[in-house]
């Protein structure tokens, strides 16, 4: 389970089908904040007030001008420190010209996806910016599925622009349908009001952009017992009562998805850690991957989670038994009971053929 | 209350009275402008299809300048008899801009019967100046002449239509324009927004002309280039006070914090203008005013709600013989209020009921949060157990029309609630909220919408 001490949850904001659950830090982490170029060109807004030093972070497929001669790159994998892993992209014209005001930018779509699910099983970096290529050109050869970006699932941007903030929030969980579509967490809430506006980036599965079809989540609505009521006292009472409902509702109702059972520790620097969590990829539960920054005690400072959809899942748990038995492909299918041949069909099915010799 | 059918017309004149306070077709924080438009336009239809007389009535509400020119256009546009004086006062009222706007859209829907003709005719031989109104807005005018089919008398129909004709014009403000195309002192006569265009013709830095057509700025030209001015040097020396409280206090909100305390005392003294002698008599007042980020409203409508609320602020604080106003945020300091943050009305709605107020004003766009429905559970439970008698005079006055709704969004049926545009009208509206309680029947809101139409 993810460590989430010194977050409160607040309560809860829902539109339509989507429900946005904040996550208040009441004391913020000051050494931890996000890399002085994702604020642009304003230096000085991450910069500390007693100027003590911090330890800066990027967060994954986070494109800005990383490179010397300024070509757009994106964070390969949340960074800790100087964004030294990174990936080149290729952008048509256009997209390079916008990318000049220094503006937020998350990769898009499944580059950000299946960089990050190849990036956990640890892939030569070489075939990946080669298979960016591909995949930028042509897509994903076979496509097997379809992901969708937060602008495409209804509702969503009218939710995330029209949420209220609370006071230190730093964090959110999204639900659409009252699925836990993912979770985000920063240190800081000034962190976090830069990359609100960017989760309208990120990456659903189809499970998700189905669901915000559905119907309207039913939201939480307050009802007072007017025959406890017998004096204004009475009914401040009441009122609190309510509001520690409203709050525990999400508590006690559905945050319960959100395990990370393979954990694995990346990076150290300072008194954080950067880490990796993986699902265990069991296709009749949630399974979210993600990245997370802890810090001595082990406790979050940053996480960011993806929900895997049920062709993500497939691809995850091939990629895994591929990984354990070291990329072997004779050991795995025996281990999966099947022919060398089947399994080069299903690595190539799965969109993974270019990782075949 | 009397018959079913009355009690539904009362709801739905009410229900279009508010619409047509707070609804101008833009976008919300809420809704997009399309939806603002589709949803006002049917309930522009259904309110002149189901009760024409009303719908004309309601011309001599408050209602803002964009519902207004939707009522007179569809108003001419339509078979029926229409008080013909009632528009015409409704008209002397607008801005001249809305009226030419509301003109040449006449003329684009092809509206141009003979009562059309003699509104538009009137209006114009009503204005203080025609010839100032040709040339500051020479095309509109020119429109209006000709959709009018009137013959202007002397030299302006010369000017209109064929200006090169003449070698000098009469009417010193004619020969201003024609002089200002190669003379740089004449076009300081001329008005602002002319001027401007012949300044940059002529070249003339940006400092020399401000400094100089400074005299001839109305009120609202002084506030919107005070900032600008001041960067070339020059005071256009805006009045905050004597302008419509909202305004100032958009203004205001506009300036960053620190700048933003120096005019507090120029809103007290609009607050005081307005309030006049009614200034202290409403006895103990609490508001609860809304600074969550929904009082952004929209790029179109920067901060309007919140300017509102802000306003209204300073108009209770006149009003009011004790005053407290209480910030969702919980600022103490209202002139600083940003909009930020979640809206806990019923937490807030408490705290003001604490301080035994004999008025409750809540000033809010009615999405309440946090957690949702509070405040309706809170003022249910106030009315129903512990204040039936309804000694504490509670109103809820909202500044943004819910377009799925057709209405501004309201907390509780038990409270009443009404659109708000201007804070000037908020002694009105808070005698208006009475007929949305349902203790008054529509022909008292007939006597009521009469008594206006004539008091106007």
């Amino acid at each position: 389970m993810v460590d989430l001490t010194g977050l409160v949850t607040g309560p809860a904001q829902t539109w339509g089908t989507v429900r946005l659950v904040p996550l208040v830090r009441p004391e913020p982490i000051v050494d931890l904040r996000l890399h002085a170029r994702v604020f642009g060109d304003e230096l000085s807004m991450a910069l500390l007030p007693d100027r003590t030093v911090y330890t800066a972070y990027v967060p994954h497929a986070f494109v800005a001008s990383w490179t010397r001669d300024g070509t757009p790159a994106a964070a390969y994998g949340t960074q800790l420190g100087e964004p030294l892993r990174r990936v080149p992209i290729r952008t048509h014209r256009r997209m390079v010209r916008r990318e000049a005001k220094n503006r937020l930018r998350i990769l898009p779509l499944h580059l950000a996806m299946e960089g990050f699910l190849a990036l956990h099983f640890g892939l030569p970096e070489i075939a990946w910016e080669d298979w960016t290529r591909a995949a930028l050109a042509g897509g994903l050869s076979p496509r097997v599925e379809e992901a969708y970006s937060g602008a495409q699932v209804r509702g969503l941007d009218d939710a995330l622009r029209i949420f209220e903030f609370h006071p230190g929030q730093c964090g959110l969980l999204l639900y659409v349908g009252d699925a836990l579509a993912g979770a985000f967490v920063v240190p800081h809430p000034e962190d976090y009001r830069a990359l609100h506006p960017t989760l309208i980036r990120d990456l659903f599965g189809e499970l998700i952009h189905e669901y915000a079809l559905h119907y309207p989540v039913r939201d939480f609505r307050a009802a007072i017992d007017d025959g406890l009521v017998a004096s204004l006292a009475d009914l401040r009472r009441q009122a609190v009562r309510q509001e520690e409902e409203w709050a525990g509702f999400h508590d006690s109702v559905m945050a319960a998805g959100l395990t990370a059972p393979n954990v694995q520790d990346v990076y150290r620097l300072g008194r954080f850690t950067l880490k990796r969590f993986l699902p265990a990829f069991d296709r009749r539960a949630e399974n979210h991957i993600g990245e997370l920054i802890t810090d001595e005690e082990g406790r979050t400072a940053y996480l960011k989670t993806f929900r895997l959809s049920q062709a993500q899942v497939r691809r995850g748990y091939l990629l895994s038994e591929l990984a354990a038995h070291g990329w072997s492909l004779v050991a795995t299918a025996a281990t999966l009971r099947t022919s060398s041949a089947e399994l080069r069909t299903r690595i190539e099915r799965a969109g993974f053929a270019r990782l075949l010799r | 209350m009397d018959t079913y059918a009355e009690l539904i017309e009362c709801e739905d004149v009410l229900l279009f009275a508010n619409a047509a306070i707070t609804s101008t077709g833009q976008r919300e924080f809420h809704g997009g402008a399309g939806e603002q438009r589709l949803s006002l336009d049917f309930l522009h239809r259904y309110v002149h299809g189901n009760y024409p007389g009303l719908y004309a009535a309601t011309l001599a509400l408050d209602i803002n300048d964009h519902n207004a020119a939707l009522i007179i256009a569809t108003l001419l546009r339509e078979r029926g008899a229409v008080d013909g004086r009632l528009i015409a006062r409704r008209l002397a009222r607008m801005s001249p801009p809305r009226v030419y706007r509301l003109f040449r859209q006449l003329q684009r829907d092809g509206v141009n019967n003979r009562r059309t003709r003699a509104i538009m005719r009137d209006w114009l031989l009503a204005r203080p100046d025609l010839a100032f109104d040709a040339v500051k807005y020479r095309s509109a005018v020119k429109a209006a002449v000709r959709h009018a089919h009137l013959k202007p008398a002397g030299e302006l129909g010369d000017f209109l239509f064929a200006p090169r004709r003449r070698t000098r014009f009469d009417t010193p403000v004619l020969e201003a324009w024609r002089r200002a195309h190669y003379d740089k002192k004449a076009l300081y006569d001329l008005p602002y927004t002319v001027a401007e265009g012949f300044a940059a013709r002529h070249g003339i830095s940006r400092a020399v002309f401000l400094e100089r057509i400074a005299p001839r700025l109305t009120r609202l030209e002084r506030l919107r280039l005070t900032g600008a001015a001041r960067g070339s040097g020059v005071e256009t020396g805006a009045d905050l006070a004597a302008l419509p409280l909202v305004r100032a206090a958009s203004y205001v909100l506009s300036l960053p914090v620190e700048e933003r305390r120096r005019h507090v005392a120029a809103l007290r003294a609009g607050a005081a203008r307005v309030a006049g002698a009614r200034a202290g008599t409403w006895g103990n007042v609490t508001a609860v005013l809304d600074d969550s980020f929904s009082s952004y409203g929209s790029p179109v409508k920067k901060r309007r709600p919140l300017a509102v609320a802000l306003a209204c602020h300073y108009l209770l604080e006149a009003l009011a013989g004790r005053y407290t106003g209480l910030w969702l945020s919980g600022r103490a300091e209202a002139v600083t209020a940003r909009p930020a943050g979640a809206t806990p009305l019923g937490t807030r709605v408490l705290d003001a009921l604490e301080t035994r107020p004999d008025r409750l004003v809540i000033v809010s766009d009615g999405w309440d949060n946090a957690p949702p429905g509070l405040a309706a559970e809170v003022l249910r439970v106030w009315r129903r157990k512990l204040d039936p008698a309804g000694e504490v005079r509670i109103a809820h006055l909202n500044p943004v029309y819910d377009a799925e709704r057709f209405d501004v969004r309201r907390l509780s049926p038990l409270v009443p609630t009404a659109g708000i545009r201007d804070a000037e009208d908020l002694p009105a509206l808070v005698e208006l909220a009475r007929f949305a309680e349902g203790r008054t029947g529509l022909s008292e809101l007939h006597a009521y919408l009469k008594e206006r139409a004539w008091s106007t």
